[in-house]
């Protein structure tokens, strides 16, 4: 009653609020950690949304929620999320996998899909997850191929076993051209701090690399090649606009063939838990078209790229050693998942201690 | 023509207690303004804003778990700010108060009793407190400016904590993850009434903390020497009360109780340690601690209000499509119509008209 009232004197005052929902339409509601606007992780998931809409059209709804802290507001909403309606929500950092498992055990008619997490503690739900070292051992092998230095810089985000994966997939591709390849790498403690990001840059190009990757999200470290006319990879969305002549290419996360399938399976009530870690094959990994280098590099990178999607070749193949010369991978064997998501090591030629 | 500030010689008592109120008057029709301007119906954002969060019941729960380290940690600057001095490091030592109260769970995973959950409280208030002594001893001592000290230790707090979480305190079963194990059920600060929500025993402290000191500042010796200092420190020597003293109080009361809000956070509302518990609930204190006016009972209410712009911003982001940033600058036209009423009750202003330009003449005897 109370609230009844409420909500009239509301809608009296303030002539409001419209909401009334079509019940047919599925509900899909995203959280991200960053703005919109980032040009990287979080504007990439809303590229994604923005696909969703397009090919599912009136049969679905979306909504989101930008720079939501990871932490105590963090449940608070994906709740607001469950309550509101959704019926399946995405929260697209890992820093959320508490949180969604904790709400999903309170709502189980709503489904729940947790990016780059490993928890699955109620059956509604899912994790899902990019192999982006594969982009990285295609970037290796270009710029092993380019550097005449051979040194690239390499501007790291947090020492978490996907980062460390990254750097020795980006090493691994650049030893299978120049097997004396040298990595220098910078750990900005950051995944968006443009000033970071550019002064790790600068600092890199001071100490002589001549081509740049990053595993940061903002565009400042290719803008900083390109001023110096240096060539770099772009990171999670494609950058060319902000190096035009710089940009060799970039790993652009495509989620929207996911959540346009996850979306659909919900609509055709075919949605069941499940763990994707999906890379070239399904769609995930994206490499942005390859640019600035010579036909040879590109047709080279081009060929590596078809190796990693058919399965013929996987980046993670022996023989590889570990940092200290002890063998990890035997000739021909492949790492196993477990081993990659939880990876704390580096390869052997990297010369950088891992923060600990 | 220039503005001049004239003081009055006697401040209004009426408009002292309406200010507050006028502000957030204000601050609405300033926000209204805003919403039209971005397209928005102004009417349908400002009732997502302050009305939708408050007809649930899980909302009001999470207006609680948003306002407890908001109010626990203003009450303790009220003291501070008061007897003038200048803590602005309560970030800090909400972190290290939330570190030293999860050392047993953290590092002691097996001792479970009912007797964890007491001590990390106590541990919480003891490393709050440590952390703030430094800069106070550093005033005391040395007459350090306590400003500087004391922010400069919230980034050592922030990275000490980032590199616990990352290194030492790491969860061994965590895939190397930054973040300690989830603590066990009796590392768990209870929620006040779990069928409904998840508020958790934080805001009856916070409630606590606010009542006791307000009893202090009002009713006690004490309270008269925190605002005698404050206000008048060659007064309060006559008087016989010690400045270092009142520095060291100051300063220990609000790093306790900013640390009781670390501990309360990170066992009541996030479960384990992250590299990053607060979302500068440290510093958003400071505004609470000045909207309140610096009495425990306002800042009660204070803390509500900011709670719910927190709220309400993502009720009108998800509904009116209003860009999470609107809230933050809700958040600055609240401190900034504050700070004009107060400034409007101690001074009145006086336009001067400037005299016509002077000549050459006049200026070089200067």
């Amino acid at each position: 009653m109370k609230r009844q009232m409420l909500a009239l004197a509301a809608s009296a005052f303030l002539a409001l609020p419209g909401a009334a929902l079509a019940q047919d339409k599925t509900k899909a509601c995203f959280i991200y950690v960053g703005p919109i606007g980032d040009f990287g992780w979080s504007y990439q998931h809303h590229q994604g949304v923005l696909q969703l809409e397009e090919e599912l059209g009136d049969t679905v709804e979306t909504a989101y929620l930008e720079s939501v802290p990871e932490g105590a507001d963090a449940e608070r909403a994906i709740e607001r999320f469950a309550r509101s309606g959704c019926d399946i929500i995405f929260t697209t950092s890992f820093g959320y996998m508490d949180p969604t498992n904790k709400v999903a055990g309170r709502f189980p008619d709503v489904k729940f899909e947790h990016a780059t997490g490993y928890k699955r503690e109620h059956p509604n739900v899912s994790t899902y997850n990019s192999r982006f070292y594969e982009g990285r051992y295609v970037q290796g092998v270009i710029a092993a191929s380019l550097s005449k230095a051979g040194v690239a810089g390499y501007i790291a985000s947090f020492p978490i076993p996907e980062v460390v994966m990254g750097i020795n997939a980006f090493m691994l591709g650049a030893q299978s051209v120049n097997p004396d390849f040298k990595v220098k790498i910078v750990w900005a403690n950051t995944w968006f701090d443009p000033g970071k990001e550019a002064d790790a840059a600068k600092a890199l190009i001071d100490q002589g690399v001549d081509i740049i990757t990053q595993h940061t999200d903002s565009t400042a470290p290719m803008q900083v090649a390109a001023e110096r006319g240096i060539k770099a990879f772009g990171q999670a969305s494609d950058m060319i606009e902000f190096g035009p002549e710089t940009q060799l290419t970039s790993i652009v996360d495509d989620w929207g063939p996911y959540y346009i399938r996850r979306v659909k399976a919900v609509q055709d009530g075919t949605w069941e838990q499940s763990d994707v870690w999906g890379g070239f094959a399904e769609g995930h990994v994206v490499m942005a078209p390859y640019a600035n280098m010579p036909d040879e590099v590109k047709a080279l990178a081009e060929e590596t790229e078809e190796k990693i999607r058919s399965g013929e070749f996987h980046p993670f193949t022996g023989p590889i050693n570990r940092q200290d010369g002890t063998p990890w991978l035997a000739a021909g064997e492949v790492a196993d998942d477990a081993t990659l998501l939880g990876m704390n090591f580096y390869v052997e030629g990297i010369d950088d201690q891992l923060p600990n | 023509m220039r503005i001049e500030l004239v003081k009055r010689p006697q401040r209004s008592a009426l408009f002292s207690m309406l200010s507050p109120f006028i502000a957030l008057g204000l601050t609405l029709v300033a926000g209204a303004a805003l919403f039209l301007a971005l397209g928005k119906n102004p009417g349908e954002a400002l009732y997502y804003y302050f009305v939708d969060p408050l007809h649930e019941t899980w909302s009001l729960h999470e207006l609680a778990v948003k306002a407890a380290p908001l109010i626990l940690i203003a009450v303790g600057l009220s003291v501070c700010f008061r007897s003038n001095n200048w803590n602005i490091g309560a970030e800090g030592q909400f972190i290290i108060g939330a570190m030293a109260g999860s050392i047993l769970p953290v590092m002691f995973p097996d001792f479970q009793s009912w007797v964890v959950l007491p001590l990390m409280l106590l541990l919480g208030v003891a490393g709050g407190a440590a952390y703030a002594s430094i800069p106070a001893v550093l005033k005391a001592r040395f007459n350090t400016s306590e400003i500087l000290t004391s922010l400069m230790l919230v980034y050592v707090a922030q990275l000490f904590l980032d590199w616990m979480v990352r290194g030492p305190w790491r969860n061994p079963a965590g895939f190397n993850f930054p973040e300690t194990r989830t603590f066990h059920a009796f590392a768990t600060l209870p929620e006040i009434w779990p069928a409904s929500g998840r508020a958790h025993w934080g805001f009856i402290f916070a409630l606590l903390a606010a009542l006791v000191l307000w009893f202090v500042m009002t009713r006690t010796l004490k309270g008269f020497e925190i605002r005698l200092l404050g206000q008048s420190p060659r007064a309060g020597r006559f008087a016989g009360f010690s400045r270092e003293k009142m520095v060291l109080f100051s300063f220990l009361v609000s790093g306790g109780l900013a640390g009781l809000a670390g501990i309360c956070e990170v066992s009541g509302a996030i479960g384990q340690l992250r590299p990053i518990i607060s979302p500068g609930y440290g510093f958003t204190a400071i505004i609470i601690a000045f909207l309140g006016r610096l009495n425990p009972l306002g800042i009660v209410a204070a803390g509500l209000v900011l709670a719910l712009t927190y709220l309400g911003g993502e009720a009108a982001q998800i509904s009116v499509g209003l860009s999470d940033k609107v809230a933050r600058v809700f958040q600055g036209m609240i401190l900034f119509f504050v700070l004009a009423c107060d400034t409007l009750i101690h001074y009145r202003i006086r336009l001067v008209a400037e005299p016509a330009v002077r000549g050459e003449g006049a200026r070089a005897d200067v």
